[in-house]
């Protein structure tokens, strides 16, 4: 069970917004949460939110999956909701004890809650949408130029996409560490926060170890393998825009003109 | 040339702790491993078989002594990639040298280092996976595979650097029967149709016995060097040195005292059996 878990799910598929290269992705989303936040009144909401439902739609991820992934900040999108409501100032609607709910307050927490959730949204539908290692390929690509300014770029790709390449094998060693362990008598289980954090240093002592070990074999066997760092290496898979990434990237592109364009007339 | 590596005395001390004298691993190895042949080096744990093998492709450079693959000194390093790209290395434990998320691409991971064009990796992925039997697994995940599987993954990441020779280091400790089997046999097919040159290092008899020749070590020195029907049946010295002998060696040495005449080179199950049955 503990072996399925990865870093952001991706469910894998075949649609439009699974086949577009994984650089459009990002810039897609980036200019999606631009649009957001440049976004004003209902009209230029109602624009960034018909483009994130369309996009839900092309992807096929089911629309529970995302609502899910809201559950974690479902706090942090309360507390916003009802910091806006009580502390905007403006015409004053109710008025009890030190508290005062204006109209402005209400429209001011209703428009934050929506943002933050399409936020939320948004970028689950790329991590939804495109695998690990696609986004680092993505990512890595379009931090290029970032090494003229002696960024190691390809270093922390590789970093990346070996922790993602490592978390199974953690986890599963994890497992084994703890049946180990409970098979000696520890107890995970009971007791306290505390007592229950100190049960745990018996099993993330042996981890680090283990892991130590293996991140030294891993450089053995990778220097074997000629690695040398990102000078001169070639790639199986070239990322390549298509058509159809144009076209999407012009969409989008629109609807962000559009929301400024709508949020200069206040709407 | 005939040789694809040569060791010339070659000596290596690891480093030694505060106040310890450094552990001497390899002491005056004289060695040449010919092109296409089938090595085994056999020892047991400590007798310098895990170092001399880290030597062949310039993981350890020689304390003393030189090392030659295909007539590059291992210790001028301009020719490191050089040298790493003809000799190729599996290891002992398959999670610990798998690269990549996807199959595939663990395979291309050298090829990739090397700077070979994108359209020749597909090639090389395509027919390393093939040479290994894992063509079927390109798209998988490494994790969902079993220890045999993992470690024929290795080998087709070495096998897509096209490689002269491969040094397997233990690479069949951790595997089970079933996953040591797949594994030698991947090799001597390697070995037979490509002529891949195969350094297998050891402590199985039965492994050893597959091969064209057998080197035994014992504190950094070759210490018995020879076909392994020559080398396998020296019993008493073997278990000196804390060898075994193959059963099938073992069972023929204890009929031999009991006084029946059977032939002690009889290594594989089959002709063993044949040999009994002559004698009987």
């Amino acid at each position: 069970m503990l072996k399925d878990i990865t870093l952001g799910q991706f469910f894998p598929g075949n649609t439009l917004a699974h086949k577009l290269d994984p650089r459009t992705k990002i810039i897609l989303v980036v200019l999606y949460i631009v649009a957001l936040f440049c976004a004003r009144f209902f009209v230029s909401y109602g624009l960034v939110a018909l483009l994130l439902v369309m996009s839900v739609k092309v992807s096929g991820v089911h629309p529970k999956a995302l609502v899910k992934g809201l559950k974690p900040i479902l706090f942090i999108i309360c507390f916003t909701a009802v910091l806006n409501l009580l502390y905007t100032p403006g015409e004053a609607l109710v008025s009890f004890w030190v508290f005062t709910i204006t109209r402005e307050g209400i429209l001011q927490a209703f428009f934050m809650v929506l943002r933050l959730t399409m936020l939320i949204m948004g970028t689950f539908l790329l991590t939804y949408t495109t695998s690990p290692i696609a986004l680092t390929d993505g990512l890595e690509t379009l931090l290029n130029p970032l090494k003229k300014l002696h960024v190691p770029v390809h270093e922390l790709a590789m970093i990346m996409s070996i922790a993602l390449r490592f978390i199974p094998t953690l986890i599963e060693e994890t497992d084994k560490i703890m049946s180990a362990q409970k098979a000696r008598g520890a107890d995970f289980e009971s007791g306290n926060l505390f007592q229950r954090a100190k049960a745990l240093v018996p099993i993330l002592v042996p981890l680090f170890i283990s892991a130590f070990r293996r991140a030294d074999e891993l450089a053995v066997a990778m220097e074997c393998r000629c690695y040398h760092g990102g000078g001169g290496r070639t790639k199986l898979h070239v990322l390549r825009y298509a058509a159809r990434d144009y076209f999407v990237l012009t969409g989008f592109a629109a609807v962000l003109g559009g929301v400024l364009v709508l949020a200069h007339f206040g709407l | 040339m005939t040789d694809i590596i040569r060791t010339e005395n070659l000596t290596f001390a690891y480093p030694a702790d505060e106040g310890q004298q450094p552990h001497t691993a390899l002491d005056g190895v004289d060695l040449t491993i010919e092109r296409g042949s089938f090595v085994a080096v056999l020892g047991h744990n400590g007798s310098g078989k895990s170092t001399l093998a880290k030597h062949m492709n310039a993981v350890l450079l020689p304390g003393g002594g030189k090392v030659y693959v295909d007539g590059m000194d291992t210790s001028n390093e301009d020719l490191l990639l050089e040298v790493r790209s003809r000799v190729g290395m599996v290891f002992q434990n398959p999670d610990n040298q798998i690269v990549a998320n996807v199959v595939e691409e663990d395979v291309a991971f050298g090829p990739e280092n090397l700077g070979v064009p994108t359209a020749e990796i597909r090639q090389r992925v395509d027919s390393a996976l093939k040479a290994v039997g894992m063509e079927a697994f390109m798209l998988h995940a490494p994790h969902h595979l079993s220890g045999g599987q993992k470690q024929r993954v290795a080998i087709a990441g070495v096998i897509a650097m096209e490689p002269q020779c491969i040094v397997l280091d233990e690479s069949t400790a951790m595997l089970d029967p079933l996953g040591r089997r797949e594994v030698l046999d991947t090799v001597r097919r390697l070995n037979r149709e490509k002529g891949i040159t195969i350094v297998l290092i050891t402590h199985h008899m039965d492994e050893a016995a597959m091969a064209g020749r057998v080197v035994v070590m014992d504190n950094g020195k070759v210490v018995m060097d020879g076909p392994p029907r020559e080398i396998l049946v020296r019993m008493e010295e073997l278990r000196a040195i804390g060898l075994d002998v193959p059963h099938t060696v073992e069972l023929l040495h204890g009929l031999r005292e009991d006084g029946f005449d059977v032939p002690l080179d009889a290594m594989s199950i089959q002709e063993c059996a044949a040999a009994i049955c002559e004698a009987l």
